[in-house]
């Protein structure tokens, strides 16, 4: 176990920890920052999704040492109490159904949208391709990225 | 952890037993999570009787509750899966009630707290479980106008009311609202009805057009939480003294556990315990990282069984499946001369068709924490039937059933994974050893290795043609690998209850389908069969419901049949399906063949289907092949016809749904825009199924054990374009007592076939075994020349 001070959606936090512990069940369990989500632990489906220094990254396969910079949260995307264009978008477009992925699908087209404001269709599915939904909201994901992109759907 | 404040955040919902306690109607002493910890609390003659009895769904106080600022929290036993039934029944609920849609809010599926309505399955919602909560909303607002009526001194024919507030209609400055009226108290009003079913007051439902919320397309209030990451899940309760625990599972299928060897784990950080029975094993720890950690060093001694139990992969699978004796054998149609009309045709079309084991494979796997304070056990869990769990919990640890609760919140979309909860029962296992709350979490592996399968299906089919292209017979023969199928949370059914030997006397018959069309066939034959694998218990091949449990693999197989006899007789594909459906003169009460008929013509106005036989004669002569494919099925009372048009890259296999149309009529529509999400989303659940799913195994285990070995659909296959008709095909559609039917699951049902079909139109090649991955397109289009 060690100390490791961790800057997330603004603030420091300092945990004893194991350095190994992948970055998911520090943010869950010590944090209580409960928008990234466990589903599979191996980096294949996207619901751990945090942004690290403006890229989307697994945290469930990101050791909590290997951390360098600030890290953003779902619950970190607002600003002064107003949604993130994409979370609006989101509701908007009534995208989620069980809803367990979306934070996988939001922080991913945030990171997207952040390298490329108006992306082409192939170009969102590509960036998308990743982040699993079992609930197949995809139709519903590309429309609600395109209205936040501020392109007409 | 409050439970009661989680509840309320999560449904902005005032506080249910906040009014119980000062209503009197129910005596909670301490809410058992805020005293978690390592200890169970003093059980006083209270805990012992139990603190959880059913509430009694024939008084009407269990159902509704009016506070005192005139809203309205409804209580249902329902559990919502991601498709927002909760918006649904809150919408069907005010308008019988006539409150602001707004002003209300909803509970569901917390076993102590809402009556039982079973939770969810079926696609029964909103067709079965919204009735009696319209009723007992249209019996709250009768009784509430009673009060009024005496309040305000006028026969109750001379209120009006509108969003909660009563009014006279000769003088509308004397009003009062049912906040005033009742707010914060009892109603004290029994209700009658043989079932929950059929619970009833004394006040009849309001006709369709005096409905005003339903119909209409209010967002669901459940999806803000769900994108600011406020919401709390179950996955996200964490209770004070609370460890974590791992499973440790048999290595091949039928091993039995020798030993283990708790030195390998003792000295890890964090251990506090290995618990096991049977051939049941789990490690607990302080941390989660530290129980992921030790269920891998584990070191248990697992004794094979003698020989290998599971047959060799799907193609020993299908092959055992057409050579075994059949467990059961039925021919629950048989009409006409089928021989004869063989025997006399012009032409005869014989196919056979293969679905492997789909997986449910939820986007997480099983979890639930369980809270034995107090000597009762309280679990927090998404299990799509919490009442179901909440029975097999009190059976399987042989506790009062008074003394069990299950706090149903959110989850995965499980598609009925859950009707088999194996984390809640472990982890209310796990808690009654230690007497501290546990948390159990499968890990991905294990969901993917051993959550319950949809059932395997081989299908032998043939067809008869007449001279002039009509099907004069058809002989069609299913058989399932469904045998022992998984009932509903029943101790037996969950996997730990298994594993530690319990078994059923006689295990579940399982069941086979027959295709559910209206087609006038003159000669009709069906034989259903179900064939048990060798191995029953203690196998990660177990059978369990998966959206529309039979019903996409009968409809794959039927309706594919359906355009190979259509492409037989160089009919198109649409007009073939429309002749047998109008020739047909018999209807039921729900009018399904004229419904069919309508429904299928929608969606050929929606896709611009032009008429013409398949293969496509305009396919593309580059590498991208075009066509369109139909199937058609109902659901119940639910009628769907789907087209998908495909691309396919002669090249490499790849298909793509490019476009998909959905015809789809589900009777009264509650929230339109809710509903379309559910069928596009099924839609392409049905996509998923076609193109990619199959449960991979060798003789020993299953080797789908992540999302590579059990690939899904991805944002790259997402139509381009869904377009959804929501259709109202009844005879006369404006009728007052027009019904709701279900939706969720009919989508899913045609839409395998609709893909093969289209595949078909595309390349001229027919692909008779799901999924249609792209090595298995590349080298039938080889095979084929294409």
């Amino acid at each position: 176990m060690s100390n490791i001070t961790l800057r997330v959606n603004g603030r420091a936090h300092t945990v004893d920890v194991e350095p190994s512990t992948p970055l998911l069940y520090i943010l869950r369990n010590d944090l209580g920052l409960q928008g990234p989500r466990f589903g599979c632990g191996l980096g294949q489906c996207g619901a751990c999704t945090v942004i690290i220094n403006g890229a989307a990254v697994r945290s469930c396969i990101t050791p909590t040492s290997s951390v360098k910079g600030e890290i953003t949260t779902l619950e970190g995307l607002s600003r002064d109490g107003k949604l993130h264009p994409l979370q609006q978008a989101w509701i908007d477009e009534q995208v989620p159904q069980c809803g367990f992925c979306q934070n996988g699908q939001i922080m991913t087209a945030k990171a997207l949208l952040d390298k490329n404001p108006h992306p082409t269709d192939e170009q969102i599915r590509q960036g998308m391709a990743g982040t699993l939904c079992r609930c197949m909201t995809y139709y519903r994901v590309q429309a609600a990225i395109k209205r936040a992109a501020g392109r007409n759907v | 952890m409050n439970i009661e404040k989680i509840l309320l955040e999560n449904s902005t919902a005032p506080s249910r037993r906040e009014f119980l306690k000062t209503s009197g109607m129910l005596i909670v002493g301490v809410s058992a999570a805020a005293v978690a910890g390592p200890f169970v609390a003093e059980a006083g003659a209270q805990a012992a009787r139990g603190l959880y009895p059913d509430p009694d769904y024939h008084q009407l106080d269990s159902w509704i509750v009016i506070h005192e600022d005139n809203t309205a929290t409804f209580y249902v036993g329902k559990t919502d899966c991601g498709q927002g039934t909760g918006t649904a029944f809150r919408q069907m609920m005010s308008d019988e009630l006539d409150i602001a849609f707004k002003d209300t809010t909803c509970i569901m599926g917390t076993t102590d707290i809402t009556v039982d309505q079973g939770g969810s399955g079926g696609s029964d919602a909103i067709q079965t479980d919204g009735w009696p909560m319209r009723r007992v909303a249209a019996e709250a607002r009768r009784v509430l106008l009673d009060m009024a009526s005496q309040r305000l001194g006028v026969p109750v024919a001379g209120l009006a009311v509108s969003n909660a507030v009563v009014t006279v209609k000769s003088d509308p400055s004397k009003r009062v609202t049912y906040g005033e009226l009742i707010g914060g108290r009892k109603f004290n009003v029994t209700l009658t009805g043989a079932n929950i079913d059929a619970t009833t007051g004394v006040a009849k439902v309001k006709p369709v057009q005096e409905l005003k919320m339903v119909g209409q397309s209010p967002q669901r209030y459940d999806i803000p939480a769900k994108v600011d990451g406020s919401l709390k899940w179950a996955a996200d309760v964490r209770l004070p003294g609370m460890v974590h625990a791992r499973n440790v599972k048999p290595p091949v299928a039928g091993a039995k556990l020798v030993s283990i060897d708790e030195s390998s784990v003792r000295n890890l950080p964090g251990f506090v315990k290995v618990v096991s029975k049977g051939n049941y094993v789990a490690v607990v720890c302080e941390r989660e990282e530290q129980a992921i950690a030790a269920a891998r060093a584990l070191k248990c001694n697992w004794q094979k069984p003698a020989t290998p139990q599971l047959p060799a992969g799907s193609d020993g699978l299908f092959k055992y499946m057409r050579e075994t004796t059949p467990k059961s054998s039925q021919t629950p149609i048989n009409i006409g001369n089928v021989d004869a009309a063989f025997a006399n045709a012009a032409k005869v079309v014989e196919a056979e068709y293969d679905v492997p084991f789909q997986g449910h494979s939820a986007i997480s796997p099983g979890h639930a924490l369980a809270d034995p304070s107090n000597g009762q056990m309280t679990i927090y869990s998404n299990d799509m039937k919490s009442y179901g769990m909440r029975n097999g919990v009190a059976t399987f640890l042989a506790m009062p059933r008074e003394q069990v609760r299950v706090i149903w919140m959110e989850g995965p979309q499980g598609y009925g994974r859950t009707a088999a909860d194996d984390a809640g029962f472990e982890a209310a296992y796990i808690a009654k050893e230690l007497g501290r709350p546990v948390r159990m979490q499968w890990m991905r592996s294990e969901e993917q290795g051993w959550d319950t399968k949809g059932p395997a299906f081989t299908f032998k089919i043939r067809g008869a043609l007449d001279a002039q292209g009509n099907m004069t017979g058809l002989d069609y023969t299913a058989r399932s690998a469904d045998y022992n199928h998984l009932g509903y949370n029943e101790p037996d059914t969950v996997l730990i209850a298994q594993l530690m030997g319990q078994r059923r006397a006689t295990p579940a018959a399982g069941s086979s389908a027959f295709p559910n069309d209206m087609y006038a066939i003159p000669s009709r034959r069906t034989l259903l069969e179900v064939v048990g694998l060798p191995l029953i218990w203690e196998t990660p091949l177990r059978t369990g419901n998966l959206r529309d449990p039979n019903g996409p693999q009968s409809t794959f197989a039927a309706e594919s049949f359906i355009d190979e006899m259509a492409a037989a007789a160089k009919a198109d594909p649409i007009e073939f399906r429309m002749r047998m459906l109008t020739a047909g003169k018999d209807d039921d009460n729900g009018f399904r063949r004229a419904r069919s008929i309508a429904v299928l013509k929608a969606a050929a106005e929606k896709y611009g289907w032009q008429p013409r036989p398949g293969p496509n004669p305009t396919r593309g002569a580059g590498d991208i092949l075009t066509g369109r494919g139909v199937a058609y099925a109902y659901r119940n009372q639910t009628v769907i016809a789907q087209i998908a048009e495909v691309e396919v890259n002669r090249k490499t296999g790849r298909v793509w749904v490019k476009r998909a149309v959905v015809g789809h009529d589900c009777g009264l529509v509650i929230n339109p825009e809710a509903l379309r999400r559910t069928i596009d989303g099924a839609t392409q659940h049905g996509i998923s199924r076609a193109i990619y799913e199959e449960v991979a195994f060798d003789t020993e285990k299953v080797l789908s054990t992540d999302w590579v070995t059990h690939p899904t659909l991805t944002h790259m296959d997402a139509p381009a374009q869904i377009d959804v008709v929501l259709v109202n095909g009844d005879p006369n559609p404006n009728r007052p007592d027009l019904p709701h039917y279900g939706a969720g699951e009919a989508a899913m049902k045609p839409m395998i076939a609709a893909v093969a079909n289209a595949i078909f139109d595309a390349t001229g090649v027919r692909l008779r075994r799901v999924p249609f991955r792209k090595e298995r397109v590349l080298a039938a289009l080889n095979a084929a020349n294409v």
